[in-house]
C-alpha cells in the first residue's frame, strides 16, 4: 500500500498525489480570494479618506496621492464625531463594567456552592442569552421614562448593563468552578471572609476569562444602534452609530468625509481586535471549544 | 437557557466531575449569599426579564400616547392584521425575514462551513485567514451597510467600476435600487460581515472531532469526501443545530444593516423592509395608539422566534442522540 520512495518518508495512500496537489492550489485560490473581498473594502475606505471628494467621484478606485487627514478633522469637529465617540466611550465602558462587576459576584456564589435554588438560579440567568430583548422596547421606554432616565445616559447603561449579565454569569460561573477548592479553605482557616476570598484569592484567578467577558461585551455595545436611537434625544448625548445616520444625510456630498466617519467609527474595536484577538475569538465559541 | 445546553453538551467530561474537584458544598450564610447575588438579579430582572414579561401584559391595553387606558383583549393583534397598511406591510416584512434567513444559511453558513474545512488541518496561514476572515464582525451592522451603500452607489460606488473593469460590465447595476435585487444584496452584505462566526464555530467542531477517528477512516481507504459526508458532517451535527439557531435568531432581528441600506421604510419600494424595521415604526412612528399595537407585535414576534428556536434546538438534540 504505502510506496517508499528513496528520501521520502512513508507515506498515507493519496496523501501526496497529484489530485490532492492541485485542491491544495484551489484552496489556496480560493481562501485568498475571499481574503482579498474582505480586505479590499477596507483598504479602499482607507485611502479615500485621504483623497478628495472630487477625486474619488472620478475615480473611485485609486490611491491616495497624499498623506491628506482633512476629513478626519471635518468629521471629528464639523460632524460632531468628537462628541458621539466620548459618548460611546464612556457609556461602553461603564456598561462593562458595571455588569461585570455585578456578574462575577454572582458567578462566584453559582460556580462554586450549591445551595437550594442555585440550579433555578443559574437557569434564569442563562435564559437572557436566548432572549430576543429589543422587543421588550416599549416597556423599556415606559420604565426609563418613570424614572426620569429618558434621554439620559445612565438609563442607556443600566440597560446596557442588563444584557451583559446573561453571557458574563455564563462564562465566569464555569471558570469558577473550575478553580481547586484548598485554594479557599486555606483562605478560611487563615481566617478570610467570604468577600475577601472572592476579591483576593478567586477574582485574580479568572482574570483571563474577565479579558474574555469584558472584550465580548464591549464590541456589541460599541455598535448598537437600536437603543441609543430610541433612548437618546438630544444629539449632545448621542452615540457613533445614532451620528451616523445624521452624518450621513448632512454629508452626503462629501465622500472624502463620511470614509473618514467610518474609520473612526471603528478605529477603536480594530484596535481591540489586535490586542485581544484570543478573548474575542474565545467568546465567538464559547461553550463549543474545551 | 436552551442555546447552552448543547454547548455544554459537548464537552467531555460531565459537570458532576467538575464539581467534586473544586467546589465545596458549604454554601455562606443567605445573608452573604444574597450579598452576592443581588446586584446582579436586580439589574437583570429590573431592566431586560420584566420588561419583556409586561410587554405581554401591555398588548391587551389600549394605550394614547404613554398612558395606558384600557383593557382591550385581542383588538390589538386584530388590528395588526386589518389597518392599513400595517396589515400589508407586516406580511411583506415576515417573508422578506424568511428569504433573508435561507439566503443567510445557504450562502454565509456554507461558505462558513466550507472555509472551516479548507482551513481545517493547513497549518500555514490559519490564524492569518481565520483573523481577516472575522474581522467584519467587529463593525457595526450600521456602518457595515453605509460603507457598502457607497461601495455599491451606481453612480460612484467602487463595485460597479471594478466590475467594469474585469469584463463584466453587464453586472454593474444599481443593485441597491432595484426591488429585484435589493434584499439579495443585503443578505450578501451581511454574509460578508458574519462568515467568520460560523467558520469560527465549525472549525471548533472540526478540532473537537477526534483525529484518531479521521485516521482510522483514512486507513480504510475513505477519500476526503466520504470522511466528510459520513464522519465529519453527522459529527458537527450539534455545532449546525447552533449555528442554525443563531443565524434564525440574528436574522430575524436584523435592523441596523437594513436601515443604513434600505432606510428606515426598507426601499426601495419596500422591497427590503423587514420585520425589525416595521415594530420599531409601529411603536416609534404610528399613531397615538401605537404602543398597545407594538407590545401585540413584540408578542407574536417572541413566540414565534422563542419558539421556532426551541423546537429547532429539540430536533437537533434528538437527531444528534440518533447518532450516537
Amino acid at each position: 500500500m504505502t510506496v517508499q520512495t528513496a528520501g521520502r518518508p512513508l507515506e498515507m495512500p493519496g496523501a501526496r498525489k497529484k489530485g490532492p496537489r492541485l485542491m491544495d492550489l484551489a484552496t489556496s485560490v480560493l481562501l485568498w480570494t475571499y481574503a482579498a473581498i474582505v480586505i479590499f473594502p477596507l483598504l479602499l475606505v482607507v485611502g479615500n479618506t485621504m483623497r478628495p471628494t472630487r477625486e474619488i467621484f472620478k475615480n473611485p478606485v485609486g490611491l491616495p496621492t497624499s498623506f491628506n487627514f482633512e476629513s478626519y478633522a471635518r468629521a471629528w469637529e464639523e460632524a460632531s464625531f468628537n462628541v458621539y465617540f466620548w459618548n460611546s466611550l464612556t457609556i461602553t465602558v461603564a456598561s462593562v463594567v458595571l455588569a461585570t462587576l455585578v456578574a462575577s459576584l454572582a458567578a462566584y456564589v453559582l460556580g462554586r456552592y450549591t445551595f437550594s435554588g442555585s440550579r433555578i438560579l443559574a437557569a434564569y440567568f442563562l435564559a437572557g442569552l436566548m432572549l430576543p430583548f429589543r422587543l421588550a422596547i416599549v416597556p423599556l421606554f415606559l420604565l426609563l421614562n418613570n424614572m426620569g432616565l429618558i434621554d439620559n445616559r445612565m438609563g442607556l447603561i443600566l440597560v446596557y448593563a442588563a444584557t451583559g449579565i446573561p453571557f458574563s454569569v455564563f462564562i465566569l460561573s464555569s471558570f469558577f468552578r473550575q478553580l481547586p477548592k484548598e485554594l479557599s479553605e486555606a483562605a478560611r482557616i487563615d481566617g478570610a471572609g467570604e468577600f475577601t476570598i472572592f476579591a483576593r484569592v478567586m477574582l485574580p484567578l479568572v482574570r483571563p476569562a474577565l479579558a474574555t467577558v469584558m472584550v465580548f461585551q464591549f464590541v456589541p455595545l460599541w455598535n448598537d444602534f437600536f437603543f441609543p436611537l430610541v433612548l437618546l434625544r438630544s444629539t449632545s448625548k448621542w452615540t457613533l452609530p445614532v451620528g451616523m445616520t445624521r452624518f450621513f444625510g448632512e454629508f452626503q456630498a462629501d465622500w472624502s468625509t463620511l470614509f473618514a466617519g467610518l474609520i473612526i467609527t471603528t478605529l477603536p474595536l480594530i484596535i481591540l481586535f489586535l490586542l485581544a484577538t484570543k478573548q474575542i475569538i474565545a467568546g465567538l465559541t464559547a461553550g463549543i471549544n474545551k | 437557557m436552551a442555546v447552552s445546553e448543547p454547548m455544554t453538551a459537548t464537552k467531555e467530561t460531565p459537570p458532576k466531575r467538575k464539581r467534586a474537584r473544586g467546589v465545596g458544598s458549604g454554601a455562606p450564610a443567605w445573608p452573604v449569599l444574597a450579598l452576592f447575588l443581588l446586584p446582579a438579579f436586580l439589574l437583570y430582572t429590573v431592566f431586560m426579564i420584566w420588561p419583556l414579561a409586561q410587554s405581554l401584559y401591555f398588548s391587551f391595553f389600549e394605550f394614547k400616547g404613554l398612558a395606558r387606558v384600557g383593557f382591550v383583549g385581542l383588538a390589538n393583534f386584530k388590528e395588526l392584521f386589518s389597518r392599513y397598511p400595517l396589515n400589508e406591510q407586516l406580511p411583506r416584512a415576515f417573508i422578506h425575514n424568511v428569504y433573508f434567513f435561507v439566503g443567510t444559511m445557504a450562502i454565509q453558513n456554507t461558505l462558513g462551513l466550507l472555509f472551516a474545512l479548507l482551513l481545517y488541518g493547513s497549518r500555514r496561514g490559519k490564524r492569518f485567514f481565520q483573523t481577516t476572515y472575522t474581522l467584519p464582525y467587529l463593525i457595526s451592522p450600521l456602518v457595515v451597510g453605509y460603507l457598502w451603500s457607497l461601495m455599491l452607489n451606481p453612480l460612484f460606488g467602487p463595485v460597479n467600476q471594478v466590475l467594469k473593469a474585469v469584463g463584466l460590465g453587464s453586472l454593474a447595476k444599481p443593485w441597491l435600487g432595484d426591488p429585484a435585487t435589493a434584499l439579495p444584496a443585503i443578505i450578501l452584505v451581511n454574509a460578508w460581515q458574519w462568515v467568520g462566526f460560523p467558520m469560527l464555530l465549525f472549525s471548533a467542531g472540526l478540532a473537537n472531532i477526534g483525529n484518531d477517528i479521521r485516521e482510522a477512516a483514512r486507513i480504510d481507504g475513505a477519500t476526503s469526501w466520504t470522511l466528510f459526508r459520513h464522519i465529519e458532517l453527522p459529527l458537527l451535527t450539534p455545532v449546525i443545530g447552533i449555528v442554525t439557531v443563531l443565524t434564525f435568531i440574528g436574522n430575524f432581528n436584523v435592523f441596523g444593516i437594513v436601515w443604513a441600506l434600505g432606510g428606515v421604510n426598507g426601499e426601495p419600494a419596500g422591497a427590503t423592509d423587514v420585520l425589525g424595521l416595521v415594530f420599531y415604526r409601529t411603536a416609534f412612528r404610528g399613531g397615538v395608539d401605537a404602543f398597545g399595537l407594538a407590545s401585540a407585535l413584540a408578542v407574536l414576534m417572541f413566540i414565534f422566534i422563542f419558539g421556532i428556536s426551541t423546537l429547532a434546538l429539540n430536533w437537533f438534540r434528538r437527531m444528534e442522540e440518533n447518532l450516537t
